[in-house]
């Protein structure tokens, strides 16, 4: 008989208070016993809609139900046969919108907590599996990679269990991309990013860091140099900037900029060499997971104001439920429907910005209600430092240096939607360099669509 | 890892090295930089690349002692290895096309203007370079200099070497002798850079500088490396780092290059007191 909890078990997390001061990971995750309590809520049900709601489609009740049996390795199993990142995953997926979204349990009551799930399983294989990994037959064919970001890695997973041999090119000093540089510590712990990564290198995949691809190798040359067909995960890491007065005052970043600093270059850190501003009061202009991100990593860098500066209401934030209730409860201040009119400085250091208040207007053909100023609400909220999270763009490097490389106007990458197909032959691409800034589950789905398509072209050649 | 396999001490403040990297060398111009990371715990600093030899498949780097990454790259000798070396980044000097070009350098800014100026000799054109430094002690690749120009012209802040002045005299003196440029290069402190543009405006002569704000990544995601050119917003590793010097905002540029200048301070001195302490 199934557990009928109403409700998800609850995950352990650290104190907001203490937390909010660190960066040690918040949420703290399921013991074994918990795991094996939340597992009991699946019903595993025949049509499994749950998987459906998964882009990589892991077999949810298969795994659920090595669980509840006690098997962890084999549950492990499971979901390594169709994710390539489940430590990661488990963390950061907004599972509400996607798996959980269509569990039957939610219908009535809460859903079964299968990312905690998921993330539990990988936890526990990374801690007690001592089985070396499987290194597939190898099948002769060469395949690169651009970019190793979730859709580069997952690609290349995906092509290596197949026995391609891949090499995965990625312009920073480490592979990860916004897992190693976006996502703060205290959401995605970076030892488990790189244990992730080392699996798929114990799996024969070669990720070789430092290569600006565009640059230092074109896509031709790839070819030249006996690659079958190339997959592009290049990103979106072109930051928007707002084009107010004053963007160009020492202490605006882009939240790039100030993520990199933090959690590449470990700028929170006693002991390295790159620097970081270290602000009283801040204000971060966006509502989407960077945001957040942005303010929750300031507040522990020290600042005793953090602002969200959000043009529509909170209703309206892209970012998810959960992160908005963490920075919450961490102490985050909220202004939305508030939008920066100017930023104001002197000597060249940001000292505030102008505001004004908005409000909603009427819903537009796409159905968001677009917000209004209201006249002659300006007001000045005191800072000295500003984030600009309002989006990214894809890098315009490769597509300037690749002939025959179609993008539409908004410089992203067009590709087939089932495969994955760019306009030129042999060259994949999929994540945010196709679709423009958006989840890391998406764009591990994206690889993997791509990795099937180009395993089928190339052994259709 | 990139192996170090040449090192020469120009001055007591400027040291050259010649790095291991094939692939980069394989493609670098003129114009163009690297990122390196000396070790694990080390930031990422952008530096113009110096020369190059393709056929050894090294890239030489040419850098000022002036905080404390560079004093610990500096510490580094032959046969060692730096971490990290990204490349060639930014967009190539333009040099095709031009006949007579003055090239201007100031202190290391001297070692980034030399491949511009060799290139340009190479292709033919007529090339007077004016180098600028504070005495003679800090003079580098002279030689160097002498093979790549038709003219050399040297200056010293106090007259201890070449002549006495500032490189915008020596220039401005050219320009006054009927000497007609297409175009005048100019590589060194955002200063001098400043005040060569607005020179050549009032003669109306194209001038190309080389900016070098502050960078992370160096290939366009952070924008940490911003410049207003022109009333536009533009990225130095990306759209540059070669401008038209008559449309950047030096003040700016000059305001956003000291952000750090404190932090830097303090990160040298703890260095140094951990060199005396050994």
């Amino acid at each position: 008989m199934a557990n009928m909890s109403p409700k998800k078990l609850e995950m352990p997390v650290q104190d907001p208070t203490v937390r909010n001061g660190n960066f040690e990971e918040v949420a703290l995750g399921y013991t074994l016993e918990m795991a094996q309590e939340e597992a009991s809520r699946c019903l595993n049900c025949k049509n499994s809609p749950c998987v459906s709601g998964c882009p990589v489609n892991v077999n949810i009740p298969g795994f659920i139900t090595e669980i509840q049996k006690g098997d962890f390795e084999k549950a492990y199993e499971v979901i390594h046969e169709s994710s390539s990142l489940p430590a990661v995953c488990g963390r950061v997926c907004p599972q509400e919108t996607q798996c959980e979204a269509k569990c039957v349990r939610g219908i009535k009551t809460e859903s079964v907590g299968i990312g905690r799930l998921e993330r539990f399983v990988a936890d526990y294989h990374m801690t007690n599996s001592k089985e070396e990994v499987k290194v597939p037959e190898a099948n002769g064919h060469k395949v690169a990679i651009v970019g190793a970001g979730p859709a580069g890695l997952t690609c290349a997973g995906d092509l290596a269990k197949k026995g391609y041999k891949v090499t995965v090119f990625e312009a920073l000093h480490l592979a990860g991309g916004v897992l190693v540089y976006g996502i703060p510590e205290f959401r995605l712990p970076k030892a488990i990013v790189q244990k992730e990564i080392d699996t798929l290198k114990a799996m024969g995949v070669e990720v070789l860091t430092n290569m600006v691809i565009g640059k230092v190798i074109s896509i031709d040359e790839l070819f030249e140099d006996g690659f079958e067909a190339i997959f592009v995960g290049s990103g979106a890491g072109l930051p928007n900037f707002m084009n107010i007065p004053g963007e160009n005052l020492k202490g605006v970043y882009s939240a790039n900029e100030f993520l990199t600093r933090v959690n590449l270059m470990k700028a929170y850190k006693e002991g390295s060499d790159t620097p970081i501003h270290n602000s009283k009061s801040v204000a971060v202009f966006g509502g989407g997971n960077v945001a957040m991100d942005a303010a929750r990593c300031a507040k522990r860098l020290g600042a005793e104001n953090v602002y969200i500066v959000y043009r529509r209401g909170e209703e309206e934030m892209p970012a998810r439920r959960e992160e908005v209730e963490h920075a919450k409860e961490e102490g985050i201040i909220f202004k939305n429907l508030t939008n920066p009119v100017q930023i104001l400085g002197e000597a060249g250091w940001v000292t505030g910005v102008e505001c004004v208040e908005m409000e909603l207007g009427e819903p537009d053909e796409s159905g968001r209600r677009s917000p209004i100023v209201k006249e002659g609400s300006n007001f000045v909220l005191d800072i000295d430092c500003a984030i600009m999270a309002i989006g990214t763009s894809p890098n315009p490097l490769i597509i300037s240096t690749t002939k025959g490389l179609e993008t539409n106007r908004r410089g992203c990458i067009i590709t087939e939607e089932e495969t994955g197909l760019t306009t030129r032959e042999g060259v994949y691409a999929g994540g945010d360099a196709v679709t423009g800034a958006a989840t890391v589950i998406l764009a591990m789905g994206a690889g993997k669509k791509a990795a099937a398509a180009m395993d089928e072209y190339i052994q259709s050649k | 890892m990139y192996k170090i396999v040449k090192k020469r001490v120009l001055n007591p403040t400027v040291v050259l090295m010649d790095i291991v990297a094939p692939a980069i060398a394989k493609k670098a111009e003129p114009g163009q930089f690297i990122i390196l990371r000396v070790d694990e715990e080390g930031e990422r600093i952008p530096l113009t690349i110096a020369d190059f030899n393709r056929e050894n498949g090294t890239v030489t780097i040419i850098f000022q002692i002036v905080g404390k990454t560079t004093q610990a790259l500096s510490e580094l000798e032959e046969g060692q290895f730096i971490c990290d070396f990204v490349g060639p980044l930014g967009v190539a000097s333009h040099v095709e096309g031009l006949k007579k070009v003055a090239v201007i350098g100031g202190g290391v800014g001297s070692a980034i203007a030399y491949p511009v100026a060799k290139k340009l000799h190479n292709l033919g054109a007529k090339v007077d370079v004016i180098v600028g430094f504070r005495n003679k002690d800090l003079l580098i690749l002279e030689e160097e200099f002498k093979a790549a120009s038709d003219r050399l012209f040297i200056m010293t802040d106090d007259g201890s070497y070449g002549e006495k002045g500032l490189v915008t005299a020596a220039l401005e003196k050219l320009i006054k002798e009927g000497n007609e440029y297409d175009e005048v290069i100019a590589i060194g402190p955002l200063v001098m850079m400043k005040f060569v543009a607005q020179l050549t405006k009032q003669y109306g002569i194209k001038t190309v500088v080389s900016m070098n704000p502050i960078m992370i990544d160096g290939t366009g995601m952070c924008g940490g490396c911003r410049l207003t050119v022109g009333g536009k917003v533009k990225f130095a590793c990306v759209d540059g780092p070669d401008f038209d010097g008559h449309e950047v905002d030096f003040d700016e540029a000059i305001s956003r290059s000291s952000m750090y200048k404190d932090f830097e301070k303090h990160a040298l001195e703890h260095h140094c007191n951990l060199m005396e302490v050994k």
